[in-house]
């Protein structure tokens, strides 16, 4: 009896999606850690609310392992109904193949270009005049986060940026305190971004990763990075480094390191310890050098159906993604900003409320570097910074001749 | 006389395996030329099928040059002393890596194997026991091993953090964070896998030794040793090339227990061809393909002198 009435259950959640109006459509992404999972979780809600069922199928791992999936899938003709990805040029053979949903109409009907802010996300979301993905929230990768207790057991007021904590950095290793803690693989490429956005500015990042000003890739601004990552080099060898970046975060939140170089989503882990912004940890934007933040963040682009139920539906979910009230419930729990300005975020921490002020002059907001250059060349670069972070007999001078290599090589 | 064609011959049979060599015509031969072919083409992402996207990607040798020219394939800078002009060199890169892998990984393996089929062999007790036990690493997948030993070889977790603890301050096991060391590090898992395999494959060898070889060695008063060395071992000569080839194919494809235990850390000291050519997968498909061809020459190089020796012979005889 009991097995009679578990499998006439089964049998019904597999047969009930199907009956009825509603169009599934599947949706990959790679939000799989728990804050990630409850604020999608919000994107699913909203979408059924419409009549149509949301198919969830997250790939564990991040970025790095779904996105090759994600693209195989498309270009082996088997798509979904909705992707995540991240702006940039990744997307952009699958669109000059045709095989991306054009959003066009849909965005000049509801006004993306002016509801949506900044307004670089939309311009990488548009290619040729015509909009391919919708964007959905905002991250920003240029936090440096602060153990306040740490410098104050030691009797030093606690670092306003990134050079102030080298400068503490002999000491604090003398009382057995990591300076700065660092996750192996990704988390260094960022790391790397960030103090090259901080130390050589706005503007010569953009003139390297865009221009391709191969001067300024070789000369004396570019220069100080590469000495700045040699000091951090010695004190954060390969042995000190951490698999993950919360471990990373999580030596910070245990004061066994004074400070961590991670994206506003650490600011999670903190308010998971209980930690107060302001009075336990620090928040930095920009390493506290330059008030900037990067406009990366996630959209979703809609892979082309043959079936006009599913372009309905996909269209459907492209529209949902930006109302005020999904964009309010994602963001809040994701940790990131939302894309529109008219939303009401009173229940925002400290720093995103940082982030929000710096975002609302939007000169201090600059591109990403995959929407600046491809993916491959971004590969070698982050093997280039990955290997000189752990070598410690690679000289300065010779990984930036490698690196203004790989900018002269990278194509236009 | 009319003789019968020998296409004909066992017609059947030839009919039956027809889908088969079809796939493989089809699959490998097919899916081989495509890689070498494309491999001269700047394709990034999409792959292209059609003759003209060749003519219009072509580069001719841009992806090879880029290949060997890159530090995280091959790179070979000369030792210098000051003073001295220096004829030693130091490889480093991925495919030095995988090389450096396969030798440790079948000389080790092999006489490991061999040693302990051999003791497996003395009629011990419990020999099913221990046979299982010897077998049990090999029922694991590379991942699971990978994991294992990356934590035992983590200085901040492993055996270093366990044994400093117990108050041996001075002690050093922290191979997978050692550039200098964390090859061996992954040699040392890929053998604690692998041996118990190597050993079943020699076990089963040596009970294929026909007992009259044994009692003959016997009355000639030859000591054991030698019998295994001198009439055993060339007699094993099948098994052990099935398990030279088995072994070096384990190690040429090396990726997963790599991913597991380093990621190719630290930095990339620990990178390998497979890895190097699934990174490169999804961003710069024509970079990929000329590493693939790039394996499948020196592959080749290896293997084509080898099946000359194994299936020349047979039919000069």
């Amino acid at each position: 009896m009991k097995a009679f009435t578990m499998a006439a259950v089964l049998a019904a959640t597999v047969a009930l999606p199907s009956v009825g109006m509603a169009t599934d459509l599947e949706v990959t992404h790679w939000w799989t850690s728990g804050g990630e999972a409850a604020a999608v979780a919000e994107f699913a809600k909203a979408f059924d609310a419409t009549g149509n069922h949301w198919v969830d199928g997250a790939i564990a791992g991040s970025g790095d392992v779904a996105r090759p999936i994600i693209i195989s899938r498309i270009m082996g003709g088997n798509p979904m109904g909705a992707t995540q990805l991240n702006p940039g040029k990744d997307a952009d053979d699958l669109i000059a193949a045709g095989l991306m949903q054009d959003l066009t109409d849909l965005a000049t009907a509801e006004d993306w270009a002016h509801i949506l802010r900044p307004a670089s996300q939309l311009e990488s979301c548009t290619k040729d005049g015509k909009v391919y993905c919708v964007p959905v929230n905002l991250h920003s990768a240029q936090w440096m986060w602060t153990n306040r207790k740490v410098f104050t057991d030691l009797g030093m007021e606690p670092p306003k940026d990134i050079n102030e904590l080298l400068a503490l950095a002999p000491k604090l290793q003398e009382a057995g305190i990591q300076p700065l803690s660092l996750a192996q693989g990704w988390p260094v490429g960022l790391m790397v971004n960030d103090i090259l956005v901080a130390q050589a500015g706005v503007d010569n990042f953009v003139k390297v990763y865009k221009d391709r000003d191969l001067a300024i890739a070789g000369g004396p601004e570019f220069g100080k990075i590469f000495e700045t990552l040699a000091s951090i080099r010695q004190y954060t060898p390969a042995d000190k480094m951490v698999p993950q970046w919360n471990e990373a975060v999580g030596l910070v939140i245990q004061g066994k390191a004074a400070a961590n170089i991670m994206g506003d989503w650490a600011g999670g882990e903190f308010q998971v310890a209980k930690m107060v912004a302001g009075t336990d940890y620090d928040c930095l934007p920009g390493l506290g050098v330059t008030p900037v933040l990067n406009t990366g963040g996630d959209v979703f682009y809609f892979p082309k159906s043959a079936d006009p139920a599913v372009t309905e539906a996909q269209l459907k979910l492209a529209s949902t993604l930006v109302t005020k009230e999904v964009q309010v419930a994602f963001n809040l729990k994701k940790g990131s900003l939302p894309m529109r300005a008219d939303v009401d975020l009173s229940a925002a921490n400290d720093c995103m409320k940082k982030g929000l002020e710096i975002l609302d002059h939007s000169s201090a907001v600059f591109p990403n570097d995959i929407q600046m250059i491809d993916r491959d060349s971004l590969n070698q670069i982050n093997d280039l910074f990955t290997e000189f972070m752990a070598n410690p007999d690679m000289a300065a001078a010779d990984a930036q001749a490698k690196f203004v290599s790989i900018i002269e090589a990278a194509p236009k | 006389m009319n003789r019968p064609n020998p296409l004909f011959r066992n017609l059947n049979s030839k009919i039956a395996s027809l889908p088969m060599m079809l796939i493989v015509l089809g699959v490998f031969v097919g899916g081989t030329v495509w890689t070498v072919l494309f491999s001269f083409t700047n394709i990034k992402i999409l792959p292209i099928f059609t003759p003209k996207q060749w003519i219009d990607g072509f580069v001719g040798f841009a992806n090879y040059k880029r290949l060997f020219n890159s530090d995280r394939w091959m790179s070979c800078p000369a030792i210098t002393k000051i003073g001295q002009e220096s004829w030693q060199f130091k490889c480093t890169g991925a495919m030095p890596n995988m090389i450096t892998y396969a030798i440790l990984a079948i000389i080790i393996s092999i006489s490991l194997g061999f040693l302990l089929a051999v003791m497996m062999d003395q009629k011990i007790r419990l020999e099913g026991m221990f046979r299982t036990i010897y077998l049990y690493p090999f029922a694991l997948s590379f991942i699971v091993t990978g994991h294992v030993w990356a934590w035992i070889m983590s200085p901040e977790y492993g055996l270093q953090h366990a044994m400093r603890e117990l108050g041996w301050t001075s002690f050093s096991f922290g191979w997978i964070a050692d550039r200098q060391m964390v090859m061996y590090a992954i040699v040392i898992a890929g053998i604690w896998q692998g041996t118990g395999f190597v050993m079943a494959l020699m076990l089963a060898g040596l009970r294929g030794i026909d007992e009259d070889i044994w009692k003959a060695a016997r009355v000639d008063g030859i000591p054991a040793w030698r019998t295994y060395i001198q009439i055993v071992l060339p007699m094993m000569k099948p098994v052990m090339v099935t398990t030279f080839v088995l072994v070096a194919s384990g190690a040429v494809r090396i990726y997963d227990l790599v991913v597991a235990l380093t990621d190719g850390g630290p930095g990339i000291s620990s990178d390998v061809p497979s890895r190097y050519i699934y990174q490169n997968f999804s961003a710069n498909l024509g970079q990929s393909l000329s590493a693939s061809t790039v394996m499948l020459v020196s592959m080749a190089i290896v293997l084509i002198p080898w099946m000359r020796m194994e299936f020349g012979k047979k039919s000069q005889a």
